[in-house]
C-alpha cells in the first residue's frame, strides 16, 4: 500500500511474477501503475504490505537488487550534452557484470547514433536509448514503464519488436502502459489496474474470454430512437448491452449471427442505422466491461 | 573491469566535465568574463599619470582697472598639474556646481578661492594654486624637499580587483555549477533513474565535487595568469597557501551550491535562491571596493560571509604574501560554511 495523503495510490495489490514472463501492468493513466513498479524497484516505500523482488527484500539487499535488476522510467531525459555511447558507457560504470555500451545499443538498434548527443535524438530514438541503459547490465528482472508512450505508430512498433526479441532470450520482462494494444502483443499475462487495485489478471486472451464473447458490435441511430436495453439482449448471441454518447455497444460471441438478427430488428421498428463497426474484442473491452470506463477516461 | 571504463567515479566526473565544457555560455562566464571585465576596470583606473585638474579664473566683480587676470593667469599656468581657462564669473559658477573646474580663482586683492571643500580635487587645486600664486608674488621656500615618485604593484586597483575577482569566480562557478547541475539532473527525472541504478549516492556527490576541483584550478590559473601577465599583480605568497584558500572558498561554495539545490525542483526555483545568496556578497564583501567602507554597525555580518574570508584572504595571500597561519581566520570562517551546508544538504537532500 501506498499513500500520499489522503490518496491512497496502490492498496491491496496482489502480484506474482513469474520468471520468463513478460507481465504487463495495464490500466488508465492515474491507476497506480507507476508507483506500483517504482515500489517494485525501491524508489518508492510502501508504507504497508510485502515487496520480494527475485527473492530479496528492499531495506535488506538493496546493493544485490540494483544490480539484478533493470529499469526504463517513464519520462527520464538523459543528460542532453552526453552522446549516446557516453550515456550507456556511464550507466555500464555502474554494474559489476553486465555487456559492453557498444552491445547495448546494437541490441536496440541505434549504433549509427552513438556519437550524436542525446538532445538530438529522436523520441524513438531516446525510448531506445532508456532501454539500452536498462539492458547494459543484462539484467535478470526489466521493468519497462509505457516504454511507446508519445510515439509515433512506426516508431511504436520498432519498439515493440525489440522487446519481442528480449522475450525470445528468456528475459522476464514487468511492462506497464495504458495501450491495450501493446499489453495484448507482448505480455504473457496482463494485471489490469484501477484506482489502485488489481481487478482482473490472466493472459490476454483468458482476460478475452472472460467476456463470455469474443467480438463487439458498435451502432448508431438516427433520432436517438435506440431499442431498449431487454430488446437488444435477446437478439442471439448478445452477452452485454451498454449505451455510452449515442452509440451503443453489444459484446456477442458470433458476428454471423448476431448482426443478422440486429439489422432485422432495427428494421422492423422502422430505426434507421446510421454507422455499424464490429471488431474483435480487446482488452480494453474487458476494462470497459469491468469499470464501465475506457482506458483512456481521464 | 574493462566494461566499467574506469569506474562510476571517473564516469560520473566526465560526465559533469562533459556537461561544462559543452556549454558555451559556462565557459564564457567562468573564462572570458572575469577577464574582459579585469581588462575593463583594470584599464579604467589603472591611468597612473595623474589628470591635470581644471581650475577656472574669474574677474572680481568689482574689479575697476582690471589687468590682474592675465598676471594671475600666468602664474598659475606656470604651475605643474593645473590647467586654466578663463570664464565670466557665472559660467564659472556654474561649471564649478556640475564639478567641471575644481576651483574658482577671483582674481583681485585679496585673491578669492572658491570651491566645495569636500571634494579631494578641489583642495588639491586650492593647494597648487595657492603655492603658485605665493611664488609668483615672492614667497621664498625655507626647506629643500626632493620628490621620488614610484608605481609600486600590489597597491594600484587593479591588485585590489583581481583577488576580488577570482572570489568572485569562486563563488559564482560554486553556487551555478553545483546547484544548476543538480536541479536540472534531478528536474530531468535522471536523478531518480541514477537512484534505481547501484550508483552510490556518495560517489555522484563526490564526482560534482571533483568535476568543480578540475575546473578551479582552469579558472582561478586563468584568471591570475592574466593578472600577472597583462597588469604585473604580484602573487607574493606560496601556491601552498594559495591553494589552501582557493580550496576552502570553493568547498564553502560547493557546499551552499549544494543546499540551494538540495529540495527546488525547478531551474526558476534554484536561479532565485542563488541570487538571494550572491547578491548580498558582490555587494558587501569587497569585491570592487573595500568592504571598510561599510559602517562599524553591520561589519560583524560583512565579516561573517564566506567570500569576505576569500576575498581577504586571497588579497593576504597574492599582495602581502601571507603564510597559512596568518589565514587561519579565513580558512576557519569558509570551512565551517562548508561544514554546515554540506551537513545540512545531505540531512534534506530530496533525491526522488
Amino acid at each position: 500500500m501506498k499513500r500520499y495523503g489522503d490518496v491512497v495510490a496502490v492498496n491491496g495489490l496482489d502480484l506474482d511474477v513469474l520468471p520468463g514472463e513478460c507481465f504487463g501492468l495495464l490500466g488508465p493513466n492515474g491507476a497506480g501503475k507507476t508507483t506500483t513498479v517504482e515500489i517494485l524497484q525501491g524508489i518508492l516505500t510502501a508504507d504497508a504490505g510485502a515487496v520480494e523482488v527475485l527473492g530479496l527484500r528492499w531495506g535488506k539487499d538493496d546493493d544485490e537488487l540494483r544490480q539484478r535488476l533493470g529499469t526504463q522510467l517513464q519520462e527520464t531525459l538523459f543528460a542532453e550534452k552526453l552522446t549516446v555511447f557516453e550515456t550507456v558507457t556511464l550507466f555500464r560504470s555502474f554494474y559489476h557484470r553486465g555487456m559492453t555500451p557498444a552491445g547495448a545499443l546494437a541490441l536496440v538498434g541505434i549504433t549509427e547514433k552513438h556519437r550524436a548527443w542525446v538532445k538530438n535524438l529522436s523520441g524513438g530514438q531516446r525510448q531506445r536509448l532508456a532501454l539500452a541503459v536498462a539492458l547494459v547490465s543484462e539484467p535478470e528482472l526489466l521493468f519497462l514503464d509505457e516504454p511507446t508512450a508519445g510515439l509515433d505508430p512506426q516508431a511504436r512498433r520498432q519498439l515493440w519488436d525489440i522487446i519481442r526479441a528480449l522475450k525470445a532470450q528468456g528475459r522476464t520482462v514487468v511492462l506497464t502502459t495504458h495501450y491495450m494494444d501493446e499489453a495484448e502483443r507482448l505480455c504473457d499475462r496482463v494485471a489490469v489496474v484501477d484506482q489502485g487495485r488489481v481487478i482482473a489478471l490472466g493472459t490476454p486472451r483468458e482476460l478475452i474470454a472472460s467476456l463470455g464473447a469474443e467480438h463487439v458490435v458498435e451502432f448508431g441511430v438516427a433520432d436517438g430512437a435506440a431499442p431498449a436495453a431487454d430488446a437488444l439482449a435477446r437478439v442471439p448471441g448478445v452477452r452485454e448491452v451498454r449505451y455510452e454518447n449515442g452509440t451503443i455497444r453489444l459484446t456477442v460471441a458470433q458476428i454471423h449471427e448476431t448482426v443478422p438478427a440486429l439489422i432485422g430488428l432495427l428494421r422492423e421498428r422502422g430505426v434507421e442505422l446510421t454507422e455499424l463497426v464490429t471488431h474483435h474484442a480487446t482488452l480494453e473491452d474487458v476494462f470497459l466491461h469491468l469499470t464501465g470506463r475506457t482506458l483512456r477516461d481521464e | 573491469m574493462s566494461d566499467r571504463a574506469g569506474g562510476p567515479l571517473l564516469q560520473l566526473t566526465l560526465w559533469r566535465l562533459r556537461e561544462l565544457w559543452r556549454e558555451p555560455e559556462a565557459i564564457f562566464w567562468v573564462f572570458a568574463f572575469p577577464i574582459l571585465l579585469a581588462l575593463a576596470l583594470g584599464i579604467a583606473f589603472n591611468r597612473r599619470a595623474p589628470q591635470a585638474l581644471t581650475v577656472a579664473v574669474t574677474e572680481s566683480a568689482g574689479a575697476r582697472e582690471g589687468g590682474r587676470a592675465g598676471e594671475t593667469t600666468t602664474a598659475l599656468e606656470a604651475a605643474p598639474g593645473l590647467r586654466v581657462v578663463a570664464l565670466d564669473s557665472a559660467e564659472a559658477a556654474t561649471r564649478l556646481r556640475i564639478g567641471r573646474v575644481a576651483l574658482v580663482i577671483v582674481s583681485g586683492d585679496p585673491v578669492v578661492f572658491r570651491y566645495d571643500s569636500t571634494r579631494e580635487e578641489s583642495r588639491l587645486a586650492r593647494l597648487l594654486a595657492n603655492q603658485a600664486l605665493q611664488t609668483a608674488g615672492g614667497r621664498r621656500e625655507v626647506r629643500e624637499v626632493r620628490d621620488v615618485t614610484v608605481t609600486e604593484p600590489g597597491s594600484r586597483y587593479i591588485d585590489f580587483l583581481i583577488p576580488g575577482l577570482l572570489g568572485l569566480n569562486i563563488m559564482s562557478t560554486g553556487l551555478w555549477g553545483i546547484g544548476f547541475g543538480l536541479v536540472r539532473t534531478r528536474n530531468r527525472g535522471l536523478l531518480k533513474r541514477l537512484l534505481a541504478s547501484p550508483m552510490r549516492r556518495s560517489h555522484f556527490l563526490l564526482a560534482q565535487a571533483a568535476a568543480r576541483l578540475v575546473f578551479l584550478v582552469a579558472e582561478v590559473g586563468v584568471v591570475l595568469a592574466f593578472g600577472m601577465l597583462a597588469f604585473g599583480v604580484p602573487f607574493r605568497g606560496s601556491a601552498m597557501a594559495l591553494s589552501a584558500v582557493v580550496l576552502a572558498g570553493a568547498l564553502a561554495f560547493s557546499g551552499l551550491g549544494l543546499l540551494c539545490a538540495s529540495r527546488v525542483k525547478t531551474i526558476e526555483g534554484v536561479s532565485g535562491l542563488i541570487n538571494v545568496v550572491m547578491v548580498p556578497m558582490w555587494v558587501f564583501s569587497g569585491v570592487f571596493f573595500s568592504w571598510s567602507h561599510f559602517p562599524d554597525a553591520i561589519q560583524p555580518f560583512v565579516q561573517a560571509l564566506p567570500l569576505t574570508a576569500l576575498n581577504d584572504g586571497l588579497r593576504a595571500v597574492l599582495l602581502e604574501g601571507a603564510g597559512l597561519p596568518a589565514l587561519a581566520a579565513h580558512l576557519g570562517n569558509m570551512l565551517v560554511w562548508a561544514a554546515v551546508s554540506f551537513g545540512v544538504s545531505l540531512k534534506i537532500f530530496r533525491w526522488v
